[in-house]
């Protein structure tokens, strides 16, 4: 691609396509982003409908006892893991964007390993690790000569702190990816200036790109807690109380669906404020673009125990977040080498990777509808109602399936009343029958993602590019063709891996929504969680994260590819700009 | 029929365009079982069916949602016996309207009229009593009651799950049938007193913290222990196991509560037929004998041995109290549970 940063008569172009675009508002984006939202917001809606219908009944009592406790505690979860995933992730993208130490780069790729292990086992994990028969707890009363609990004292990993550790050995990776990016982008003049002017490392760090990537790191911790929120394994596990936790007790235990889907709504109040938190931290982000250089950030060659320390720090959340879980499911496996053998097994694995694809490609098909709606119009609106789509991922898992079921069946039996009317054949139950309504779940949960992902890279291309287009008489449709698909490629790419990873793992609404007799990776597992023999999950366990590594790779590949090394940064604006999205 | 298209993405994508082919309201010679028992536990129990029968079977397994999944799907819901474990869920499941009444005199013969709903809507099929487990070593005492929980005595000493798990909710019910709201308050806020952990894990994870010294005495389900003690693939637990003695409380006076898992007609049951067969079949005593020996349980049909290792807990004497009488209170127990903070464990 050419054409990159201010062609000739870039001002005067810009003025008179202003004026053009102030002359007649094109209401087609507002119509394909209110038709998508129509679409992604079908749950939602039937959530809000599930929670008109017993409007206050159990308020007192939940107003009383549970949600002053379950908001705090689902506010310090946040908290902790927000600021953890975000030192983690932040730091870590710092050393491996900037800095040269042995073994940079294999941490680099390993960095982003733990994403493809779900909460509920990283917490399994670490609740065997660090429980009393575990090896650490073990190794201490070996080493001091106690034995029984009650000789000494040790953290107790069922407990918050213990939620927020293990929620956060799993989820910097999110921070990671969107920060190193932007550390590898960042303008090098900017550094270079700031070097001239004797900016030690660490100011440089502190003062000049820390700010700078606020955008990013808002982007990927916003992302780790819309995970944390919804998640029900790992809070369960480690007797947490959360939201998410009174929303499940109050459905389930009071047969109070109505209660619990206004429970449900108190949280994606909170994920608004995520997301508007997000936005204002982001909006400056057009900023950086356009102080794109041309030559590479500059690095620090790090030496002596440095070095060691470098590469210290970033091995330590590889270990706690992939190798010691990963470890750990492999030693149970070894003594259930028969099951992967199981044909059931392999059934299992095939039928996630159909649905991860097809959520994958569905995904990133409707949020590039949306961010391309969103870029092309200047109308608030066709925004808001991208961003009020992707609010699903907050919506726990059962429920969202819930919302799903209610408007699919009714869909379902309204095809089948019609078919039996016109043609004297039952259609059954098409959607909810099939495993299209795990691939609709799916999508409108792990929109936010591929959504963030492609705003994000839709940001890095300069209107400039689109302005010269259109000058240069090229209809949209042609645009679209010849320079946002090919720039956005890798940004699509990079949707599609992360939500493919996502689906692998997702559990609650898939268990509800599947047909018959089908069991995915993730359910094996669950069927094991639920007789209480966790051990017996390992293998399938193990397959998930096997399967999930490798999109990671991938992602990460194609990433260093375009945007690492010394002497291929070369590129110019649109093309640096393209690879800023993953 | 899905199953002759080999491919997952033929299940998926073509059962999505095929579906009238795919899931038909009527097959002959099949039958739907939703359930929330665990597909491992009941499948030696559905193969035995096939073979007898040569219906064949197909299973949703989820642990919540099914009655609303069933209740969205009307009419056409492909449900024909929904499998429940935990007498509040059976009742829920017959309040929330998708189940229907069965009057058939081979269940009615096997079981007994206490466990089963009187208007046919559910019926158990085994027992689980909620016991004490108590260290071998610490605890002295054999004989305790659920009332004596909360005495300041096991200060420090007691673990269990949540207060909000199904298990707990169905217990701390008949504590309210049996003495009251006022009183089970109260109880309850002094069993937490009593606890020495927040309430986290599962019944296996509250034995093992009294192998590790954390706790004197727990709560838990009597087939876990059975489940512990013949785990082959994971010895530790035999140890855990060993580290434990079940003690049935109430065993002098009312007996010990005791909860059930069930079955229900599914309301729309296109199968119906097939599905009666297969309700017959749990009730029998093959299927019962199966339960027993398997999966450690207490068969609910009078008359069929109970495995070695459950005898060995001592003789149950079962809570007179009606089931029904339990799910009653379920929601004001869940309450309570939050009401007392339970789940924040003991106030230091």
């Amino acid at each position: 691609m050419t054409a990159g940063n201010g062609p000739v008569g870039a001002e005067a172009g810009r003025g008179r396509m202003r004026a053009a675009a102030f002359r007649r508002t094109d209401l087609r984006p507002l119509a394909v982003a209110a038709l998508v939202w129509a679409v992604m917001a079908v749950p939602l809606v039937a959530l809000l409908a599930i929670a008109a219908s017993a409007v206050g009944a159990t308020w007192p009592h939940l107003l009383r006892s549970v949600l002053p406790g379950a908001t705090v505690t689902t506010l310090l979860l946040m908290a902790g893991v927000g600021l953890l995933t975000a030192v983690t992730g932040v730091g870590t993208a710092w050393l491996v964007a900037v800095c040269r130490f042995p073994g940079r780069r294999a941490l680099e790729w390993a960095l982003v390993l733990p994403l493809a292990i779900p909460t509920y086992l990283v917490a399994f994990a670490y609740m065997e690790i660090f429980d009393y028969t575990g090896p650490v707890q073990g190794a201490v009363r070996a080493l001091f000569g106690f034995h029984t609990a009650r000789e000494y004292w040790f953290p107790e990993i069922r407990s918050l702190p213990g939620a927020i550790f293990a929620m956060s050995a799993v989820l910097y990776p999110y921070v990671y990816l969107t920060t190193r990016i932007l550390f590898l982008m960042q303008s090098a003049r900017v550094m270079e200036v700031a070097r001239t002017l004797g900016a030690t490392p660490w100011r440089l760090f502190l003062r000049i790109a820390l700010p700078m990537a606020r955008p990013a790191i808002a982007v990927g911790v916003s992302l780790a807690l819309m995970e944390t929120i919804n998640d029900i394994g790992a809070v369960d596990f480690f007797g947490v109380r959360t939201l998410t936790f009174a929303v499940y007790h109050t459905w389930l235990n009071r047969a109070d669906l109505a209660g619990a889907a206004q429970l449900a709504l108190v949280l994606l109040l909170l994920v608004l404020l995520l997301i508007y938190a997000e936005r204002s931290a982001r909006g400056r982000q057009r900023f950086h673009a356009a102080f794109g250089g041309q030559e590479p950030a500059p690095t620090f060659v790090l030496e002596g125990w440095r070095a060691f320390g470098a590469a210290a720090a970033c091995f330590v959340p590889v270990a706690i977040g992939f190798l010691m879980p990963a470890a750990l499911l492999a030693d149970y496996a070894t003594r259930r080498m028969e099951q992967f053998l199981d044909p059931a097994i392999l059934d299992a694995a095939l039928h996630s990777v159909t649905l991860a694809a097809a959520t994958a490609v569905a995904t990133v098909l409707v949020a590039f509808a949306l961010a391309y709606a969103a870029r092309l119009s200047r109308l608030g609106a066709v925004g808001l109602f991208a961003r009020l789509a992707a609010t699903g991922y907050a919506v726990p898992g059962t429920v969202l399936a819930v919302g799903i079921l209610i408007p699919m069946a009714a869909l379902d039996n309204r095809i089948d009343a019609a078919a039996r009317a016109l043609f004297g054949v039952s259609t059954g139950l098409l959607v909810t029958g099939s495993g299209a309504a795990i691939v609709y779940a799916c999508s409108v949960r792990f929109l936010a993602i591929a959504y963030g992902s492609l705003d994000a890279g839709f940001t890095k291309i300069s209107r400039h590019l689109d302005m010269v287009a259109r000058t240069f008489g090229r209809r949209p449709g042609r645009i679209l063709a010849e320079i946002h698909l090919p720039l956005m490629r890798r940004a699509m790419t990079a949707a599609a891996l992360l939500v493919f990873v996502d689906t692998m793992k997702e559990l609650s609404a898939t268990v509800l929504l599947r047909p018959f007799d089908f069991e995915t990776l993730a359910t094996l597992v669950y069927g094991a969680v639920a007789r209480g023999a966790f051990e017996d999950a390992a293998p399938a366990a193990l397959v998930i994260v096997a399967i999930g590594v490798l999109p990671l790779v991938l992602l990460l590949g194609s990433g260093l590819e375009g945007a690492a090394g010394s002497g291929r940064r070369s590129g110019d604006q649109a093309d640096r700009s393209s690879g800023m999205s993953r | 029929m899905t199953n002759n298209l080999s491919g997952p993405a033929g299940r998926i994508l073509a059962g999505i365009l095929l579906a009238a082919v795919a899931t038909p309201a009527v097959a002959a010679g099949v039958v739907n079982v939703y359930t929330y028992r665990q597909p491992e536990l009941i499948q030696p129990l559905l193969d035995a069916f096939t073979k007898e029968t040569g219906i064949e079977t197909r299973v949703i397994f989820a642990d919540r949602g099914l009655e609303e999944r069933i209740r969205a799907e009307g009419r056409n819901s492909p449900a024909d016996v929904l499998l429940t474990v935990d007498i509040n869920r059976l009742a829920a499941a017959k309040e929330a309207g998708v189940t229907q009444p069965l009057k058939d005199e081979a269940i009615e013969a096997n079981v007994p009229a206490e466990y089963r709903d009187p208007d046919g809507e559910w019926f158990g099929l085994t027992r689980r009593g909620r016991v004490v487990y108590a260290s071998k070593e610490r605890v002295p005492e054999n004989a305790i009651t659920y009332e004596e929980l909360a005495d300041p005595k096991w200060k420090g000493r007691i673990c269990t799950r949540s207060g909000q798990h199904v298990y707990n909710i169905a217990l701390f019910s008949s504590m309210i049938a049996h003495h009251g709201a006022d009183y089970t308050k109260n109880w309850l806020t002094g069993l937490k007193d009593n606890l020495a952990v927040k309430p986290a894990g599962s019944d296996r994870d509250q034995a093992k913290a009294i192998y590790a010294g954390q706790c004197d005495i727990a709560l838990g389900n009597t087939y876990y222990v059975g489940l512990m003690m013949t785990n082959d693939k994971e010895p530790e637990q035999k140890e855990w196991a060993a580290a434990i003695k079940v003690i049935m409380p109430n065993a002098n006076d009312r007996g010990t509560h005791v909860n059930i898992s069930g079955m229900s007609l599914a309301k729309y049951a296109p199968n119906r037929d097939n599905a009666v067969k297969l309700m017959e079949f749990l009730a029998s005593d093959e299927a019962q004998r199966i339960y027993a020996e398997t999966n450690q349980e207490y068969p609910v049909e009078k008359g069929i041995p109970i495995s070695d290792i459950v005898a060995s807990f001592g003789d149950l004497k079962a809570d007179s109290l009606p089931l029904a009488a339990i799910a009653d209170h379920r929601q004001e127990a869940s309450e309570l549970v939050d009401d007392v903070g339970y789940d924040d464990g003991p106030s230091s």
